[in-house]
This record gives C-alpha cells, sequence and structure tokens, in this order.
C-alpha cells in the first residue's frame, strides 16, 4: 500500500500551443484536506480536469492507490473512487434525491428490477452521515443550492469516493452553509477521504485545509502544510511573475470624459453601486476574479442587463441604455467574452459579419450596397491583417485570433465612442495577441475610450491607464497605472485586508 | 461562394433528370393542361413555401399553416358572398393570414414558447374551430366575379404565376439586399450574436410569422378561386408539403442558412414526381414514400457533408483555471 490515495507527477498538457501545465506535482494522503490555490488561468482546472479523466496529459504519471494508471477517463477515474463537486451542482434536476444517489452506486443490468425501499433507506443513511436531514423523495429542483452540494457529497461517499475533489464549493453558499460543509469535511476526514479543495477565498483555505499547493503559470510553485505559510507568503507564492510579455502600450494624452458611470446596481447579478469614468484615449482595465461582476458589468453598460439603479452618463449626458442597439446607438461596441457563440457569426462571411452592427453604414437609401460593404470588409482585412480566404470565407473557418480581429472589425464599423472588451485575447495564439494589444494602443491614440476585462494580469498592467478591481459586485478601488502591481491586485481581488482599506462584505 | 449553392444545383439536376426520362418515357407528361393543372396547383404551396423558408432560416418553424389556410379560404368565401371587390378580398384574406401568424409570433417571440408546439397547438385549435364555426359545411354558389380572380379562365395562369414569380423575386431580393434580410439569417445562425449586434430578435421573428401568415392567405385565396366551392378541410397535411420543400431546397433546418432559389427549386421537384409517377405507371400510393425518400436523402447529404467538415479537429478552447 501506498501512503497517497493519489500522486501526479510531472503532468504537461498544451492546448494548440498553449502551455496550461508545465510539469505539475501533487499529492494527496487519506485524510487529508489539499487545497489547491493560484490565479485565473493558473491551471488549477486543468490539472482537476486530468485527474478526473477529462482530458488526456500529454505527458506525465498519474497514480492512484499505489497503482500506476497510465490512460484516465472519467469512467476509470469514477471506478477508482475519485468524484468531484463543482460551483454548480451537477444532478438531475427531475430525479428525486433518492435516485440520483443511487444513480451513482447501484450497479447492474438497464433491466434489473429498482428496490425503492433500499434506495430510500440507503439515501438517508448516506445523508444522514454528512449531517443533512434531507427527504430522499424530494425532487433536486426544490433544494437549494446547498442542499444540493450535501447530495453531491451525500453520493459521493455512497459511490465509495476516496478522493473527493470540491471545486468552488462555497461559492453560492451564505456563511452557516459554508460552517456546515466544514464540518462534512470533517467527517470526511474522518473516513479517510482525502479532500482536493480548490478556493479563491484565503479565509476559508486557512480554516479547512491541511497542506496547500500553489499553481502559477501552469507550475507548481510550492507545496506546504497549512501551518507553514501566512497570508502574506501565500499571496506572493500566487503573484511572483516576471511581466513576460512586452506591450505596446502607448502614451496618449487623454481627453473628455466618454463614459461616466454613477452608483449602478444589478441586483439580480450583484453588481452594487458602482461608479467609474473612462476618458477618450485611455484604457481602463477591469481586473478582479472570474465571478466579480466584471462581464455582468459589461452587459449592464451594454444594454444586456439594464441598470436597476444609478446613472450611466456618454459624453457627459445621461442616458438610458435599455437594449443592444440603444447601447450602439449611443456608440457603444462591446466585443464579449465568448467570441464563438456571441462575437461573431460563425456561419455568415467576413464581409456579412464586419458589417453587421452596423448595415446603415454600407447601405443606401435602405438597401445594402454590396460594393460599399466590399470595401469596407476588405479595409479591414488588410487594416486589422485577418487572415482569411476571402472576405467571403464563413468567419467559422477562421483562427480563434483572426475570429476576434473580425469581431473587433465589426465594432471599429459603427465607429463607436467606448469599447468594452471582455477578455480580448482568451484563447488566441501568441503572434494575433500582440497584433490585438498594439490595435487598442491605436485605436485609444485616436481617440477611443477602452474598457478592458482581463483575467490575465501581464494583461492588465501592460495594457490599462487605470486598473478598477472588482470583487463581489463592487469596484474595490481603481489604481493608477504606475500605482498597480500584481500585489495589490491579486489583495483587492480577493477582498484581503493589506494596503487597502477592508470592506464589510458580510 | 460555389460550395454554398451546392444542393440548389443538385436538385436542379435531379429535376433535369426526371424530367429528361419523363420526355423518353412519358411524353404525354408535357401536355399543356398537365402542365398548366400542375402549376396552378402548385403556386399556392410555393407561396406558402416562402413564408415558411423565413421562419425556418430564423430557426423556428410553423406547422400551423394548413389551418391558417384553411380559415383564410372561408374567410375569402365569405368576403366573396358579401360581393366585396377582389382586391378588398384579398386584403381581407392577408390580414387574416398575418394576424394567425403574428399570434404564433408573439407566443413564440415574447413569451418565448418553443415554436413547435406553439404552431402545433395552434394547428389543431384553429381546424377545429373552423369546423365548430362551419359546421364543416362547405362554403357554396361563390359568384362568378369570384372564379379565376373575375378574369377569364385563360388568363389566370399567367396572373398567378405573375404573382408568384414577384413575391419569390421582391422576397428573395430583400433577403439579399436589405439589412432586414441580414437580420433574418443573423437571427437564425446565432440569436445571441445577433441581439449582440443590435438587432431586435423578437421582431425579427414576430415579422416572418405574420409575413409566413399572410403569404399562407394569400396562397388559400389563389387555392379558392380555382374551384366552385370552398371545403372547411382545405390544406389537412399542406404543413408538411411545405417544410418538405423548404428542407429538400437546402434550408438548415436550425437556421441561418437557406436561399429562396433552393425553395422554389423544392417545391418544383416534389410537385413533378407524384405525377410523374403516375405517367410513369407507378400506382400514386407510392408518391408519399417517394417524397419521404427525396426528404431523407436531402438530409442524409446534409449529415455527410456535415461530418466530413468535421474530420479535421478543431482546436480546443484553452482551459481556464
Amino acid at each position: 500500500m501506498s501512503d497517497f490515495l493519489l500522486q501526479a507527477a510531472a503532468i504537461t498538457k498544451n492546448y494548440a500551443g498553449v502551455h496550461a501545465l508545465k510539469g505539475v506535482s501533487f499529492d494527496l494522503r487519506p485524510g487529508e484536506v489539499h487545497a489547491l490555490v493560484g490565479e485565473n488561468g493558473a491551471g488549477k482546472s486543468t490539472l482537476i480536469k486530468v485527474i478526473t479523466g477529462a482530458v488526456t496529459p500529454d505527458s506525465g504519471t498519474l497514480t492512484v492507490g499505489g497503482r500506476h494508471v497510465p490512460h484516465m477517463d472519467p469512467h476509470t477515474s469514477r471506478s477508482l473512487g475519485i468524484a468531484a463537486i463543482y460551483q454548480q451542482p451537477a444532478l438531475f434536476p427531475d430525479l428525486t434525491v433518492a435516485e440520483n444517489i443511487a444513480l451513482a452506486r447501484e450497479p447492474g443490468s438497464v433491466w434489473r428490477r429498482v428496490h425503492w425501499k433500499t434506495r430510500r433507506r440507503v439515501a438517508t443513511e448516506l445523508l444522514e452521515r454528512v449531517g443533512a436531514s434531507i427527504d430522499p423523495d424530494r425532487i433536486v429542483r426544490t433544494l437549494s443550492m446547498p442542499e444540493q452540494q450535501m447530495v453531491e457529497i451525500a453520493k459521493a461517499i455512497g459511490a465509495d469516493a476516496r478522493v473527493l475533489i470540491m471545486d468552488e464549493p462555497t461559492a453560492s453558499l451564505t456563511e452557516r452553509e459554508v460552517e456546515q460543509l466544514f464540518k462534512v469535511t470533517a467527517v470526511l476526514r474522518e473516513h479517510g477521504v482525502g479532500t482536493i479543495y480548490i478556493s479563491h477565498r484565503l479565509d476559508e483555505i486557512f480554516a479547512v485545509a491541511d497542506r496547500i499547493t500553489v499553481l502559477r503559470d501552469g507550475e507548481t510553485v510550492a507545496t506546504r502544510p497549512v501551518a507553514d505559510v501566512d497570508r502574506a507568503t501565500l499571496i506572493r507564492l500566487m503573484v511572483g511573475r516576471e511581466l513576460s510579455a512586452v506591450f505596446p502600450k502607448r502614451r496618449v494624452t487623454a481627453g473628455d470624459v466618454a463614459l461616466e458611470v454613477r452608483n449602478i446596481s444589478h441586483r439580480a447579478s450583484a453588481l452594487r453601486d458602482i461608479s467609474f469614468s473612462v476618458r477618450r484615449g485611455e484604457i481602463l482595465g477591469l481586473a478582479g476574479l472570474v465571478g466579480s461582476g466584471r462581464t455582468e458589468l459589461a452587459e449592464v453598460l451594454f444594454g444586456l442587463r439594464p441598470a436597476d439603479a444609478g446613472e450611466i452618463l456618454v459624453g457627459g449626458v445621461p442616458v438610458k441604455i435599455g437594449s443592444p442597439a440603444e447601447a450602439i446607438g449611443f456608440g457603444i461596441g462591446y466585443v464579449p467574452e465568448d467570441r464563438r457563440h456571441h462575437g461573431v457569426v460563425l456561419e455568415m462571411s467576413v464581409a456579412a459579419n464586419t458589417t453587421l452592427a452596423n448595415l446603415n453604414g454600407v447601405s443606401r437609401h435602405g438597401l445594402i450596397d454590396r460594393s460599399a460593404e466590399r470595401d469596407a470588409a476588405t479595409g479591414y482585412l488588410q487594416q486589422l491583417r485577418i487572415k482569411a480566404a476571402s472576405i467571403f470565407a464563413d468567419v467559422g473557418s477562421l483562427s480563434g485570433g483572426n475570429q476576434q480581429k473580425v469581431a473587433l472589425a465589426r465594432w471599429l464599423s459603427t465607429n463607436p465612442e467606448v469599447l468594452i472588451l471582455d477578455e480580448p485575447t482568451q484563447g488566441v495564439d501568441v503572434g494575433s495577441k500582440a497584433e490585438i494589444h498594439e490595435l487598442m494602443g491605436a485605436l485609444a491614440e485616436r481617440g477611443l475610450a477602452i474598457v478592458m476585462i482581463s483575467s490575465e494580469m501581464p494583461e492588465i498592467l501592460g495594457m490599462s491607464d487605470r486598473i478598477a478591481v472588482m470583487q463581489a459586485g463592487r469596484i474595490r478601488a481603481i489604481l493608477p497605472r504606475d500605482e498597480a502591481n500584481q500585489d495589490r491586485i491579486l489583495h483587492l481581488a480577493l477582498d484581503e485586508p493589506s494596503s487597502e482599506r477592508r470592506v464589510n462584505v458580510h | 461562394m460555389a460550395s454554398r449553392h451546392r444542393r440548389e444545383a443538385s436538385v436542379a439536376a435531379a429535376i433535369l433528370l426526371l424530367l429528361a426520362a419523363l420526355a423518353v418515357v412519358a411524353p404525354g407528361f408535357f401536355v399543356r393542361e398537365n402542365l398548366s393543372d400542375l402549376l396552378l396547383a402548385n403556386v399556392p404551396v410555393l407561396l406558402i413555401a416562402i413564408g415558411a423558408t423565413l421562419v425556418i432560416l430564423t430557426g423556428e418553424i410553423d406547422i400551423s399553416v394548413g389551418s391558417v389556410f384553411a380559415i383564410c379560404g372561408v374567410v375569402a368565401g365569405l368576403a366573396a358572398h358579401l360581393g366585396l371587390p377582389m382586391l378588398v378580398i384579398a386584403l381581407a384574406v392577408c390580414t387574416a393570414g398575418a394576424i394567425l401568424g403574428a399570434a404564433n409570433g408573439a407566443l413564440v417571440a415574447y413569451v418565448g414558447l418553443p415554436s413547435i408546439v406553439v404552431t402545433l397547438a395552434t394547428l389543431v385549435a384553429w381546424r377545429d374551430a373552423l369546423r365548430w364555426a362551419t359546421q364543416g359545411a362547405w362554403i357554396q354558389d361563390l359568384p362568378p366575379a369570384f372564379q379565376w380572380l373575375g378574369l377569364p379562365q385563360s388568363t389566370y395562369p399567367f396572373v398567378a404565376c405573375g404573382i408568384a414569380l414577384i413575391l419569390q423575386v421582391t422576397v428573395s431580393w430583400t433577403l439579399r439586399n436589405v439589412a432586414a434580410g441580414r437580420a433574418v439569417y443573423a437571427t437564425g445562425s446565432d440569436a445571441d450574436a445577433a441581439r449582440l449586434a443590435g438587432f431586435d430578435t423578437a421582431l425579427v421573428k414576430l415579422t416572418v410569422f405574420a409575413v409566413g401568415g399572410s403569404l399562407t392567405g394569400l396562397a388559400a385565396l389563389l387555392n379558392a378561386v380555382r374551384f366552385n366551392q370552398i371545403p372547411s378541410n382545405a390544406g389537412l397535411g399542406l404543413e408538411m408539403k411545405v417544410i418538405a420543400a423548404v428542407v429538400v431546397g437546402g434550408a438548415a433546418i436550425r437556421g441561418g442558412r437557406g436561399t429562396l432559389a433552393g425553395t422554389l427549386l423544392g417545391v418544383t421537384l416534389l410537385a413533378i414526381v407524384g405525377p410523374a409517377l403516375v405517367f410513369v405507371g407507378v400506382s400514386a400510393y407510392w408518391e408519399r414514400a417517394i417524397q419521404g425518400a427525396i426528404i431523407l436523402s436531402a438530409v442524409a447529404a446534409d449529415a455527410f457533408r456535415g461530418w466530413r467538415a468535421s474530420l479535421p479537429p478543431q482546436a480546443p478552447a484553452v482551459a481556464q483555471s
């Protein structure tokens, strides 16, 4: 027998030339809670996917319960007793609690007889073990989020899980529910189950973990017992990185205020009391963890989620933005995060995509002027160096970077005053990335106000004139370029009491 | 661009092949009366198919056209009995159709119900409402001014074809050259992306349903004037005929792709197949089976192309931690 439930050694994984994991090692002992921390994009999710068999690593070895597993897939992973619960419970919402728990543990053929009594009894026992009193006959859809999480844990234990992965389990829980979850981890510990705990909340990590492993840029930075690290050290370990890329930041004298936001809120997306402004020629970086409300804020500004309260001023004039069409009318452009799904229409040609938001600009008397459309598209093809077979090629046939450039071209053709870019270089190859950065600089120079959401620290620090850090639906601080550094931004994003005032959220 | 019109080309080829075979085996097919009958029977189908193409391009579907067709036919008959001028009758049926279509459209676009369920419900509801209202009675004794739109019987085919041609060309041209046409394609390809580009996708959907309804109304009128009575159960199974033609014509059932030229070819192919069988001496009972085979092969061709296109593995999305 090995002392470890799980060992991952020297795991590497590349996605289309991007190194997601560069030789990561990780291990888990029976009965311990091992926290996995790191910034957005550090490689936590990829490592979890390797362990659960969702992705196959390029190299490295996985050992489970002392046995080398040459080829991990989701089925093998489950049969070896590895279970994962995510921020969003993955249960069948229309089945009962008992059925959901039974699905993971009942062997046998499709035609076996279902013993309802046993199902119910087993479910009740398992739920009791995790300290939850939930009626096993209830339909999962009617349960609250924390109740569903308890069912997930009961299900994992019922399936004899030895390794339980909790990926941001507390993101949607209240403080009391978090305490309940911690009690459950204590129960798991007694049963010798090893828990991999992923969270952005450092308080929780210190409360629950035995050991901590820090990932950064796809590498293991450190693995230490929790007693050997303090917050400051942990954050330094998470951040400690040199700015590797060179950003073509141009010095632009900022002009008039192009967009100003005063105390806007959107209750349904938990955005509260947000105020900031962007000037012409300025790039405002919007930093924060995934889920801090950055995309939601962008959608409020673009009219996808009209604000409940507060004021939006475009060029100094108060406006109401109730739909994307209105936002476009006010000179706002938005390149969304999920480019493949919302930024471009994959089945349409480069030309049609380029002019989609500004058909008036290439129309005469309401008719689309094909030659004007061709000229416009050809112009952007050259200006943005979009690599496509022709302007008539479907956008779906282009590479990610070139699709992103088409999305940009669409908004440039509307001659916007304000451009909102959500993760503009996510999933884009290095060459196109530099070109997009270059282009952003050139646009700012032309007097465009840019709001850039990015999870990539070097991009935020390299491209922004000022940086607004969001945390839990608020802007925690707006830092001028020369006062910003990774450490400060991360402190603010994690809501850690460092140099900034502590805001009482609870 | 050429590859985009492959479907249109292959359906056209199938039609030519069929006609060539008929010319050899059954030259009787090309007798003037036969062709004229065929044409007049299918002009209404084409009009409805134009509307159905618009609806399908936005990613929705309307299976209630048969019932709308029946109601509009009765509306036409009642209006004729009132002695209204033909232009007013035409306006009345188009309005009736547009209202019924817009009702479907509003439920789909603004309430957010799935179009297949909404139009299945209205297909049944309107059919039975009409049966109740008319007690199953047919409208008889139509005034002579109603027959053939009040035109000489020899002129009518040209007028009917003229109307169909004008609509085919106008709608087709609008789809290509007016921003609203772009909006239809964009909505069907990716409604979220279309909304982000500033289109009002709900309005787009409402509009195509309403336009489809009014074209169905006009089709009902052009059908009714061919006979001296109007059945209250007209248009049974019409939705399948129309959707089949649109699909054979190459429109993607999930929206965003397709042309009216394809739809015209689809209507033509399916219109010829049935009568051709009779002329070749095959029992007419086979007509539907063969139509089914044509639809399946058209869809299979799509699936095959899609499968081949998916062969080079796509670059996986970069994972985020």
